[in-house]
């Protein structure tokens, strides 16, 4: 059995969310889809039955992390052989899910579907994210001794093995829910691997954090992450992520 | 230590025990933490029905102004508490974070139980595995 099950995390997306179901069940029929409601006060939850995905709704708004875990206990109990992990608001291309699921094939355990490894069509950002992003990359470098272009990514994919892992330690917080997750999965030995994709910027709505609580949660992320990349944090992640 | 402060002390101290002990019978206080606070209720009782007691004991450690000995003790006790307290909290927003998951979990199977028409996606059916009841850590 290889199914492949794809999860969309949802915060208050009735707007984007029917186009994108849509979307991924004509360019990807042969996957489930899994709409995590996290926590919406408007009708997600309705407007993706609606579409045709079945839906998981979390009680209240818990982060993008505990969404993911949700979906990762999903497909761990359905015996899904993958997951892919896809946005709300349509700025992944659903014709490019194929694309990870074909990595996952080959042998890869963790795919990350990378905005900065095209040629064309460049993904930009500006001056003050573009720098914050080169400093998760070089730590991400210096820790795991891997170089990943993306590290921020939301268009991911999972292997089985990884699911039963993730479905037991995914991290709640957020930037956690991202770049943390790249050291785990580097140090539970599992292959991580990256493909170029194109990312389409942003219709509506905008990035749901405001700056100080970026910042805090910046901060936080490296000191935890150079906490875990520690021998005793190493000891650790082995016990708990293999 | 004179007696109006002795008194003053007493007249702190004793309805604060009863509160606990009201708390507890009524069982709105967890027994570990009622020990804990009639612990720290009964060491200053201990300290207002004898004044000597807290000049022997900070002589015998080699603090001269026994104050300071009070100060300690409270600055460390509250110290010790409030990283139990986040350590408890952290444990408790992990369980409450699992089970805001399995009810989402759950709740989804219901609604696809009592309506099969929510289904029409081809849902298989959960594989029954030991992890079920083994991940919820």
């Amino acid at each position: 059995m290889t199914r492949t099950l794809v999860i969309i995390p949802a915060l208050n997306e009735e707007a984007a969310l029917p186009s994108v179901v849509r979307d991924l069940l004509t360019h990807v029929p042969d996957c489930d889809l899994l709409v995590i409601d996290d926590g919406s006060t408007d009708a997600t939850a309705a407007c993706a039955r609606a579409a045709g995905a079945r839906v998981v709704s979390l009680p209240f708004n818990m982060g993008v992390g505990t969404a993911l875990r949700t979906g990762f206990r999903y497909a761990e109990r359905h015996g899904y052989q993958r997951v892919v992990q896809t946005d709300a608001d349509g700025q992944h291309d659903a014709a490019q899910i194929s694309t990870l699921v074909r990595e996952l094939e080959l042998g890869a355990d963790l795919v990350i579907g990378s905005r900065f490894l095209t040629k064309d069509g460049h993904y930009a950002v500006d001056r003050t994210r573009g720098f914050a992003m080169s400093i998760l990359r070089v730590f991400i470098r210096l820790l795991t001794g891997r170089s990943i272009a993306d590290t921020t990514s939301g268009f991911r994919g999972f292997s089985r093995p990884l699911i039963e892992t993730f479905s037991r330690t995914y991290p709640r917080e957020f930037l956690s829910d991202t770049v943390e997750v790249l050291l785990m999965a580097g140090y539970g030995g599992y292959r991580i691997s990256e493909v170029p994709v194109t990312m389409r910027h942003r219709v509506a709505g905008k990035a749901s954090h405001r700056s100080v609580k970026l910042a805090y949660h910046y901060v936080r992320v490296l000191v935890v992450m150079m906490l875990t990349a520690s021998p005793s944090g190493r000891r650790a992640s082995r016990r708990t992520l293999a | 230590m004179n007696t109006s402060v002795q008194i003053l002390a007493f007249a702190l101290i004793v309805p604060f025990l009863l509160v606990i002990v009201r708390l507890v019978r009524r069982r709105r206080l967890r027994a570990k933490y009622s020990f804990l606070w009639l612990g720290v209720g009964g060491t200053i009782l201990a300290f207002a029905l004898m004044p000597g007691l807290m000049e022997t004991l900070s002589a015998r450690v080699g603090i001269f102004y026994p104050p300071t000995l009070l100060f300690i003790g409270a600055i460390m006790l509250l110290l010790f508490l409030s990283v139990h307290f986040s350590w408890e909290l952290s444990r408790l927003e992990d369980r409450m974070r699992t089970i805001a998951e399995e009810l989402a979990l759950a709740r989804s199977r219901i609604d696809e139980i009592e309506d099969p028409q929510l289904t029409h996606v081809s849902a298989p059916a959960p594989v029954a595995t030991p992890s079920m009841t083994a991940s919820a850590r």
